[in-house]
């Protein structure tokens, strides 16, 4: 199913063009939608939201044009902002409760839906204390909740993990995907860092400059390439010699040795060379791409 | 020894039922009534709004108390009127003034200080139904304060047995005045309290407006009456909120005029209508305005 379609959407503003003729087709599940700062992605999750109106082409999500229909939207979209946006002054239990209803829960079911959000992210005894003394990674959390709190059938994340130590960002991480796979919510996350999304996601959407740069299956960025990454303790370059002679490929890279994978024979050719030489063997394994590599493969 | 466990009965879709954008906006109009009296706020949050509901009320019952007795002591005697329904606004403004300071800034700078804006703009209200309903609790909040003294006044008045048509011919027009005074002053704090981020400043933004204007004005009626301008003295009055709002009431209600100057009949208050409806346009105007950027 198709939650996000966009076709030639365009946005100017007077000093800068935010997005330029996106085409985009975003299938249910967990999408992590990259690029570097400025490249549009905040812009394009508020048109999506219907806040913003695009200056050419068509938006659609859950099937809802963008243009007409951003009220009955933003009743099924749920929305982490990236920024700090939560009053201090009130419990995470009061916000949420009346966030519920300001997203249409009837009363009672809004208290309800806050208990069990702010229970699923990780909040307990501390959601009934005003927010202004909470933690950053509670904080996120609080963001989080107000964004799930109305069962949403998509959440839009906007650099969730921004100003979490490893540890928060890592239980982040982990509530992303258990948002996507247990809840059945779709999940739109953005962020800047490539390999927290890696690891999240099933689809990977890259923008760059407001154009699209690639979507893919997050299998197709790291698939494996045909370089057997080879390091050993110390004879690198004697190594490297002796594949060589054997009429192999091979780069050096720091500490590393890369081999071309012609076939099966190479980790043979490789193994025997190590063992003739008396060399320890650290590492050897095909190589795999990374979603980075994107960065560095498109056209300049 | 008990064991307890906790189950978790994983995550619960919710296929109830979905109210929409009026019951939003209702959601939001109601929050922020009880939030102006510091209902649903810590303690604290409740002490001044309180506190000044109390003091415009005190005048009220001492009247209702006072008649109440004479009734008794001197049956038969023309009856007190120690705070009549026709003045009672404009002669306890400070009173409603302090409250409009002091609770305006915490209705709207709250939410753009700490950029609360986006969590209420990602639901199915838009930035028109946010003044809207904003306004719209102001307003009644301020109906409260101004409009539940005059109704003890009312009640006072049956209770010692006094005409109540002709009370009620009193009271009714009061009662009018008192939602115009509502709507003028819920725009006007509102107004400043949404340009003014900062809490401190927009309480001391609206005090200050409120405090020049209205002296500025008793100033000019002062010497426009000493020279006998009382005309134009009555014009004056167009540039204060509780002095535009008086004039109104003297033509619109027909009503004895309170203030200084003169505001004649006829089409001298039909320019107290039109500022009237002018600031209750330029408030809801420069707030639509405001947010139209927010995001």
């Amino acid at each position: 199913m198709t939650i996000v379609a966009t076709r030639g959407l365009t946005m100017r503003f007077p000093r800068v063009t935010a997005l330029d003729r996106l085409d985009l087709g975003i299938e249910a599940g967990v999408v992590g939608l990259v690029g570097a700062n400025g490249a549009g992605k905040s812009t394009l999750i508020k048109i999506l939201l219907g806040l913003l109106r695009p200056s050419e082409g068509d938006a659609q999500v859950l099937g809802l044009d963008v243009r007409t229909r951003g009220p009955e939207i933003r009743a099924r979209v749920g929305y982490m902002p990236e920024h700090d946006c939560l009053p201090p002054d009130v419990s995470a239990t009061e916000l949420c409760v009346h966030l519920a209803r300001m997203s249409g829960i009837p009363p009672s079911a809004a208290r309800e839906r806050t208990a069990d959000v702010l229970r699923h992210v990780g909040l307990y005894e501390e959601r009934y204390r005003p927010i202004g003394g909470y933690s950053t990674g509670m904080r996120q959390r609080v963001k989080l909740a107000q964004a799930l709190v109305h069962d949403p059938a998509l959440v839009f994340l906007d650099e969730p993990t921004n100003g979490l130590d490893p540890a928060g960002r890592d239980d982040m991480l982990g509530l992303i995907r258990r948002i996507g796979t247990d809840f059945g919510i779709s999940v739109l996350v953005t962020s800047h860092l490539l390999g927290e999304l890696e690891r999240v996601c099933d689809h990977v959407v890259i923008i760059d400059g407001g154009r699209l740069l690639r979507a893919q299956d997050i299998g197709a960025y790291t698939e494996a390439t045909r370089t057997v990454l080879v390091e050993v303790a110390d004879g690198r370059d004697t190594l490297g010699h002796r594949l060589a002679e054997s009429g192999l490929q091979v780069h050096a890279d720091g500490r590393q040795l890369l081999v071309d994978l012609r076939d099966e024979t190479t980790y043979d050719l490789v193994r025997d060379a190590v063992t003739d030489l008396g060399l320890g063997l650290v590492r050897m394994e095909q190589r795999r791409h990374h979603i980075s590599d994107v960065w560095q493969e498109r056209p300049a | 020894m008990s064991v307890t466990t906790i189950h978790d009965i994983g995550y619960r879709n919710y296929d109830g039922p979905r109210l929409g954008r009026r019951f939003a906006i209702r959601s939001l109009y109601t929050h922020s009534l009880r939030g102006v009296f510091g209902l649903g706020r810590p303690g604290k949050a409740k002490v001044l709004p309180f506190a000044l509901f109390g003091l415009m009320c005190a005048p009220a019952l001492i009247s209702v108390a006072v008649r109440l007795v004479m009734a008794r002591l001197a049956p038969g005697a023309p009856p007190i009127n120690l705070f009549p329904y026709r003045a009672y606004v404009f002669d306890l403004q400070a009173i409603s003034a302090i409250f409009l300071a002091a609770q305006s800034p915490q209705m709207m700078s709250r939410d753009l200080r700490f950029h609360v804006m986006p969590l209420y703009l990602s639901r199915p209200i838009n930035r028109g139904d946010y003044v809207f309903a904003k306004l719209a609790a102001m307003a009644s909040a301020l109906f409260i304060l101004l409009g539940t003294p005059l109704l003890l006044l009312y009640v006072g008045s049956l209770l010692a047995k006094l005409n109540a048509w002709d009370q009620l011919q009193q009271f009714a027009p009061a009662l009018g005045g008192a939602v115009v005074y509502s709507l003028v002053l819920a725009a006007f704090g509102l107004c400043v309290a949404a340009l003014t981020p900062r809490r401190g400043f927009g309480v001391a933004a609206i005090m200050a407006l409120y405090l020049v204007s209205y002296g500025a004005v008793t100033i000019m009626q002062g010497i426009l009456v000493a020279n006998t301008y009382d005309t134009p003295a009555g014009y004056v009055g167009l540039l204060s909120p509780y002095t535009l709002v008086e004039g109104f009431q003297t033509w619109a209600l027909r009503q004895e005029h309170v203030g200084l100057g003169y505001v004649e009949p006829g089409p001298g208050g039909a320019v107290f209508v039109l500022g009237v409806v002018a600031a209750l346009a330029l408030g809801t105007g420069i707030l639509a305005l405001r947010y139209r950027k927010v995001s």
